[in-house]
């Protein structure tokens, strides 16, 4: 399999690049697994990197209805921070931060995770205050963040209107240094070759249409590629979690599937080196390598399995953009897309053993579970092999809605499009 | 998107309020148990195709609307006065439920 160093790409630019092997193997699906995971996304392929990594269990697949990277995991805007108020957030999303700090080495794969920072703006004084207080309870766990003066941060992103008399005036914003974005079609690629190389079977274009059932237990899944027999069944297909967990009869789900949307623009002269969401209202910005702006704002707000939204948020998002930099209306947008979120109704993930005997859940990753990739794999594959959670992802767990100890970070209950 | 409103005609979404699954049911408020009350608050259908919702028409003229509107295409088949008719009735209702 292919190593790759400063040495081999030497090599292979003087052979004129003809020698790369392919990342992974195009397997085909064995009769049975040791655990197969439904969903190639970055969570389904993280899971089976640590499965193999962590826990010995190599004696798995990856099934994947479409293409590596074609789900939620090549269609996000790539933000990775752990600026959360909970301490259950905080926790679980601070270590995914330390494990994305190591990632490129620990995978030998550029994920080009690039800590340029998030900066969450505040427009009136008692939004300021709030930041301060989450800010506060971020370093009381050890993690980093920093009030900002507006003097600061007109400094730190020259062309926000500062003004007074803009129409939400910046007060100040809390940012976080370590945050940042990542590559995230590396990320798939990256897990999946770390996978592969381990004995993981990739499957691609293998659909699961059904489960395999001894009595309650799951013990396997039909797909338009055959029958696969497993010992354990994980499923981590993010948007798509309400049609699969149908598809094992489990009728309702603590989740509804509605489309966020994100915009990429013409390439800009590098302005923006960090990551900035607005206050006001639903948007968020950074500018790529390339020098593409990556921005989006608010789900569309409906149930929805469409992977296309409607256009009144693209007018509310480009008139945030343009209230925040007003030199920017002139921009071109360059391409649009939606993907299908699975939003939880506390806002919060949803890391699991069962529901059915033989089965393991991880859902529930809003528009935010791109930063939570490594960590979401580690501690849904710890809670595979042990059959009991992570200490981590405990407080994630699907009974957490009857026993009333949900995990709104927003405060926000349970109405989905608000988290 | 567009809702043709019974009382106002065809509208554009972004006058409409998002009100949620209009398959729950709320509970006897004198009922006790709580897997009931858990499973109105939490549980929801969410279906890939005809979904049963209700919306207002809240930059118009405010009424609550029962709608059937088909997640994967977004195309809206039913769309009827809440108020006359209950929540819609597309597909996994129980039956006994109001028409
Ligand atoms: C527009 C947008 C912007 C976002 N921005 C951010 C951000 O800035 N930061 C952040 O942290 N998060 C962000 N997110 C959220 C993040 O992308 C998701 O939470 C995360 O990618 C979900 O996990 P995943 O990668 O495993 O999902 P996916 O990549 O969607 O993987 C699920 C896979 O399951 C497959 N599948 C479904 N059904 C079947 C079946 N029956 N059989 C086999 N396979 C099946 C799908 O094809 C899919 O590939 C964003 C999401 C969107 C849509
Ligand atoms: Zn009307």
């Amino acid at each position: 399999m292919a190593e790759y160093s400063a040495l081999s790409l030497l090599k292979n630019a003087l052979s004129g690049n003809r020698d790369w092997k392919p990342a992974w193997r195009k397997a085909s699906p064995k009769p049975s697994y040791d655990v197969v995971v439904i969903g190639g996304g970055g969570h389904g392929l993280s899971t089976a990197y640590y499965l193999a990594k962590e826990h010995g269990i190599t004696n798995v697949a990856v099934l994947e209805k479409g293409y590596l990277g074609s789900g939620n995991v090549g269609r996000n805007t790539t933000a990775v921070r752990s600026n959360y108020l909970l301490p259950q957030n905080t926790r679980f999303y601070e270590h995914s931060m330390k494990m994305w700090e190591n990632l490129s080495h620990d995978l030998n794969y550029n994920v080009m995770f690039s800590q340029r920072g998030v900066l969450n703006l505040a427009h009136t004084p008692g939004q300021l205050d709030d930041l301060a207080r989450k800010g506060n309870a971020m370093r009381h766990l050890g993690v980093d963040a920093e009030l900002m003066t507006p003097a600061q941060i007109g400094r730190r992103v020259p062309g926000l209107d500062m003004s007074r008399s803009a129409r939400f005036p910046i007060y100040g914003g809390l940012m976080q240094e370590r945050a940042g974005t990542a590559r995230h079609d590396a990320v798939a690629w990256g897990y999946a070759r770390g996978a592969d190389r381990r004995g993981v079977d990739i499957i691609e274009n293998c659909e699961v249409t059904g489960f395999l059932r001894d009595g309650d237990r799951i013990v396997g899944v039909t797909s338009n590629r055959g029958e696969i027999r497993a010992r354990k069944v994980a499923v981590a297909v993010a948007g798509s979690t309400g049609r699969v967990m149908q598809l094992a009869g489990v009728d309702k789900m603590p989740i509804e599937s509605q489309v966020l949307q994100a915009f990429v623009s013409e390439s800009l002269k590098p302005f923006l080196d960090t990551v900035l969401t607005f206050g006001m209202g639903h948007f968020y910005v950074g500018q790529s390598d390339k020098g593409g702006l990556v921005y989006g704002g608010d789900l569309d707000g409906y149930n929805s399995y469409a992977q296309r939204g409607n256009l009144p948020i693209v007018e509310e998002v480009m008139s945030e953009m343009v209230a925040l930099f007003p030199s920017l209306a002139p921009v071109r947008v360059l391409r649009s897309w939606g993907g299908v979120c699975d939003m939880s109704m506390d806002g919060s993930p949803i890391i699991t053993t069962g529901p059915l005997p033989g089965m393991y859940l991880n859902c529930g990753w809003c528009y935010g579970g791109f930063k939570a990739t490594p960590a979401s794999g580690f501690c849904f594959a710890h809670t595979i092999a042990r059959d009991a959670p992570h200490e981590l992802s405990a407080p994630f767990t699907l009974d957490r809605f009857s026993r009333g100890a949900v995990i709104d970070d927003k405060g926000q209950g349970p109405t989905p499009r608000l988290h | 998107m567009l809702i043709t409103c019974p009382y106002c005609g065809p509208r554009d979404v972004s006058e409409f309020a998002y009100q949620g699954d209009g398959n729950r049911k709320r509970p006897d408020p004198a009922s006790t148990d709580p897997e009931t009350w858990n499973a109105y608050v939490y549980d929801r259908l969410n279906p890939a195709g005809a979904h049963n919702e209700i919306w207002q028409h809240a930059g118009g003229c405010r009424a609550h609307l029962a709608v059937v509107r088909d997640t994967l295409t977004h195309e809206v088949s039913s769309v009827r006065f809440a108020r006359e008719h209950g929540a819609p009735t597309h597909g996994r209702r129980k039956s006994g439920a109001k028409a």
